[in-house]
């Protein structure tokens, strides 16, 4: 048994006892240990007087402040809802147009709208709605459903091959793998896309390929996407001969699109956003700036 | 090692072997075509392996009675491997998860390989891995020199640690099968949690077992602590995974709770794993390894005993400051928070404790890596306690929740505390149970500190500065009443600070690797063995009559 030693270095005794040569010193508990336990204790008990704190069977202590974190949410909620209610009621109630005249109003449109927009949008249209490979760049306002206001808060409401009922519908057929097109045909109807508008540079087609297509695209393409070629809004047919090609206008993509087909989604956004937010959302679409190519 | 072994405990080994070659047969036929006879068929296959590890012995002589003579430390020398293959393991996978955040393609498409699955594996690798591995082989070597009593039989600590590792390969082989109960640090499924009940009740027995033969009058503060570890782990295993499988052939159970709760058992479960396993079992670690490499006596005693209670008590309350400003009664969270903040009185006490016993050993910290990676310990310990408390606090907890600022504070316990004093322990007890002088290098132990408090500091400033940045872009409101901020823009500003945590990770990877190597050299250096120390045996044998 070891016995109580004085330690050379703080002076203090042992305790005596000893484990493989660790001993331990008597040191007594430094004050400011006990100082801040009284604290702390303190501290709580008195945070359990005034906020709900203890059970007791079927209920439990409500605190002198009788603060509940239930009310205190719901109040800042309709706090909240009260300080937005000075735009967002005229925003419910003013049609497109005059808001648009507002500056005020637009200013607005623009806050809340970024918001809104990154985080129910962007993940498919990109942060600056610039869009991707198989979504629709909508700073480019190659409106496929129509460009006014009215329009483009529509295909928000019920978006386009959605669950929605009302929803809007839209398919380019796979008029190659479905047969109505052979590969030369198809290769022609390039061909004559080609030559009308934007789409890839690379290998020029030939007149008389182009002339062959241009039949092609009269008996097959022109009910949806027009005699000229600039899509139809009621169908949400694209038009082909400017520059935005949502699933890319190179000739590997373009053929892939006319021999398989495309049916792209966009979501409903009724029941998930307000008709306010939708409101916002849709002058945000129009407002966004036209990135430079 | 098995030559060790009397005949009669290779024979229960391999009565054992053969029975969990059995179960692993039967979950294998029961669960065709479920990840449960995937971990079946692997449980057969580490039972038939072992068995022929311990058949190639089985006839070698009977061990001499000698061997009482000396502490049982074979399982603790493999414990020791095993914790430093963990932690490269873990540690690897930490930093893969870390560059994931910055650069998602990191997955190559792979469904194994997403965060979802990387992440738990992460966690349990280096949680359960790395540190019960630790805590396990320190604890056995612990636990017979503060009794000065042999472990009871050689049987036992073979089957903990052996035990627990398959406990956490079915984990890890389960993640990236997709197999998990969906609860933060509680992953594995039913039949993983009833395999580790079992490992953990041995474990307790070896503990009361051994203290039961104790040659010292008292038992010593780390034991305190290695018991609450275990008692207490087992008490919250069992309690949070509570659950009924849908079928003994199926990996898929549902908990016994549901809804709020469900989430409380969680975080009650969750925080004191923290409080238990990160905390009581490391500090159990702290009080031997720390006085004994510094020479020292323990600063107070009076001091470990408030302590040792103040954190047993307090921690259990503890849990529902996760838990702040949800569906959870407010009065419930209100305890939480006040508990953890009268918490933070006995964890500074256990940390300052630790500092004072260091009083007149200053000069060795200075020069020895392996004190001063066990005083830093301390200090992250203290700082991380002190930010624990302060975000429990509701008010800093709606800054801080959800935020990477959680995340930082975990690591500057896991880094800075655990994973510290752990290294600071490895590097006093791989010398002592090899009988070797000292390390193979004391210059790659200085490399390895260095690069692990680098680490550790790059890891937890980013997080410091992206947490805070997130819970303010996601609180910060336009004049107009709306949010200013969307979620992408606050992950877009969250970038730098993604790639500096995973560089500050790299740099504790590259020392723990660093760690291994020397371990490995240390071991394999056969020459400058030392004398048998005579002093490092059981009391029994000292002196066959004790005179009390």
């Amino acid at each position: 048994m070891a016995l109580e030693k004085r330690d050379p270095v703080t002076g203090r005794m042992t305790t005596g006892h000893e484990w493989n040569g660790i001993e331990e010193l008597e040191t007594p508990i430094p004050r400011v240990v006990i100082f801040f336990l009284v604290v702390t204790i303190l501290f709580s008990i008195g945070y359990w007087i005034f906020m709900p704190a203890w059970p007791l069977g079927w209920t439990y202590t409500k605190g002198l402040l009788g603060i509940d974190q239930r009310t205190t949410v719901e109040q800042q909620v309709e706090q909240a809802k009260a300080e937005r209610a000075v735009w967002m009621d005229q925003i419910e109630q003013m049609d497109f147009a005059t808001i648009q005249a507002d500056s005020a109003l637009m200013g607005v449109v623009q806050e809340a709208g970024a918001t809104l927009f990154g985080d129910n949008c962007a993940v498919c249209h990109g942060t600056r709605g610039t869009g991707g490979k198989g979504f629709p760049d909508l700073a480019a306002k190659a409106w496929l459903w129509g460009g006014d206001p009215e329009a483009i808060a529509e295909t928000i409401r019920v978006g386009i091959n959605s669950p929605h009922e009302e929803t809007r519908t839209s398919q380019m057929l796979a008029f190659g793998r479905d047969g109505m097109l052979d590969r030369t045909q198809i290769d022609d109807v390039l061909a004559y896309v080609q030559s009308i508008g934007t789409a890839s540079e690379q290998a020029q087609p030939t007149p008389e390929a182009a002339a062959r297509g241009s039949e092609i695209f009269a008996e097959n393409c022109a009910s949806c996407h027009g005699e000229d070629a600039k899509g139809m809004h009621d169908l949400g047919a694209p038009d082909l001969t400017d520059a935005s090609w949502i699933y890319g206008g190179d000739l590997q993509t373009l053929h892939t699109t006319v021999y398989s087909g495309r049916q792209g989604h966009m979501p409903a956004w009724e029941g998930r956003l307000s008709a306010a937010d939708r409101k916002i959302l849709t002058l945000y679409v129009l407002a966004l700036p036209q990135e430079k190519q | 090692m098995v030559a060790q072994l009397t005949s009669g405990e290779r024979q229960l080994s391999l009565v054992v072997l053969f029975l969990l070659g059995l179960a692993g047969l039967a979950m294998g036929v029961a669960g065709r075509g479920d990840p449960i006879g995937v971990h079946g068929l692997m449980v057969l296959v580490i039972a038939a392996g072992l068995a022929f590890v311990v058949m190639a012995s089985f006839y070698a002589p009977e061990p001499s009675p000698e061997r009482l003579d000396h502490y049982y430390d074979d399982p603790s020398k493999v414990g020791i491997v095993l914790t430093m293959i963990w932690a490269v393991i873990g540690m690897f996978l930490g930093v893969w998860v870390a560059s994931l955040l910055a650069w998602p393609d990191l997955t190559f498409d792979a469904g194994w390989a997403s965060f979802g699955r990387l992440r738990p594996a992460h966690t349990s690798a280096v949680i359960f891995g790395f540190g019960g591995n630790a805590l396990i082989a320190t604890s056995f070597h612990v636990l017979q020199r503060t009794s000065r009593a042999r472990l009871p039989d050689q049987f036992s600590p073979w089957f903990v640690l052996i035990g627990y590792n398959i406990f956490c390969v079915i984990a890890a082989a389960g993640y990236f099968m997709g197999v998990t109960q969906s609860k933060e640090y509680a992953e594995p499924e039913w039949y993983a949690d009833i395999w580790l009940v079992i490992v953990w009740v041995v474990y307790f027995a070896i503990y009361l077992r051994t203290l039961a033969r104790r040659k010292e009058p008292h038992i010593y503060v780390a034991n305190w602590y290695y018991m609450a570890f275990i008692l207490v782990v087992a008490i919250l295993h069992i309690v949070n995974n509570l659950a009924v499988p849908i079928s003994l052939g199926s990996a898929k159970s549902y908990s016994l709770f549901s809804g709020v709760q469900d989430a409380m058992t969680q975080w009650w479960y969750g925080h004191n794993a923290v409080a238990f396993f990160l905390t009581a079992g490391f500090l159990g670690m702290m009080y031997y390894y720390l006085p004994k490499r510094a020479g020292r006596p323990i600063f107070s005693y009076r001091l470990s005993i408030i302590s040792f209670w103040g954190i047993t008590f307090l921690y259990m309350w503890a849990g529902s400051h996760h838990l702040h400003y949800t569906a959870l009664p407010q009065w419930v969270q209100t305890l939480g928070m006040t508990f953890s903040v009268v918490l933070l009185v006995p964890s500074w006490a256990s940390a300052g404790n630790a500092l004072a016993t260091l009083n007149g050993a200053w000069h060795k910290v200075r020069d020895d890596a392996t004190l001063r990676f066990m005083m830093v310990a301390a200090v992250f310990y203290g700082l991380t306690t002190f930010e624990g408390s302060f975000m429990a606090i509701r008010p800093v907890n709606s800054l801080s929740h959800y935020t990477d600022w959680t995340v930082g504070h975990v690591h500057a316990g896991a880094l800075g505390w655990v994973a510290m004093i752990t290294f600071g322990s490895i590097y006093s007890i791989v010398p002592w149970l090899w009988k070797r002088e000292r390390m193979y290098s004391a210059r790659l132990v200085e490399v390895h500190f260095w690069l692990a408090l680098a680490g550790t500091i790059i890891y937890v400033f980013a997080m410091w500065n992206s947490g805070i940045i997130q819970g303010l872009m996601w609180r910060t409101y336009n004049e107009s009443g709306t949010l200013t901020y969307s979620f992408i823009e606050s992950l877009v500003a969250m970038h730098p600070y993604y790639i500096a945590r995973a560089f500050g990770g790299l740099l504790f990877l590259t020392g723990a690797v660093v760690g291994s190597y020397n371990v490995w050299m240390t071991i394999r250096s056969a020459s400058a063995s030392l004398a048998k120390p005579t002093e490092d045996m059981p009391e029994a044998r000292l002196s066959p009559e004790p005179a009390e």
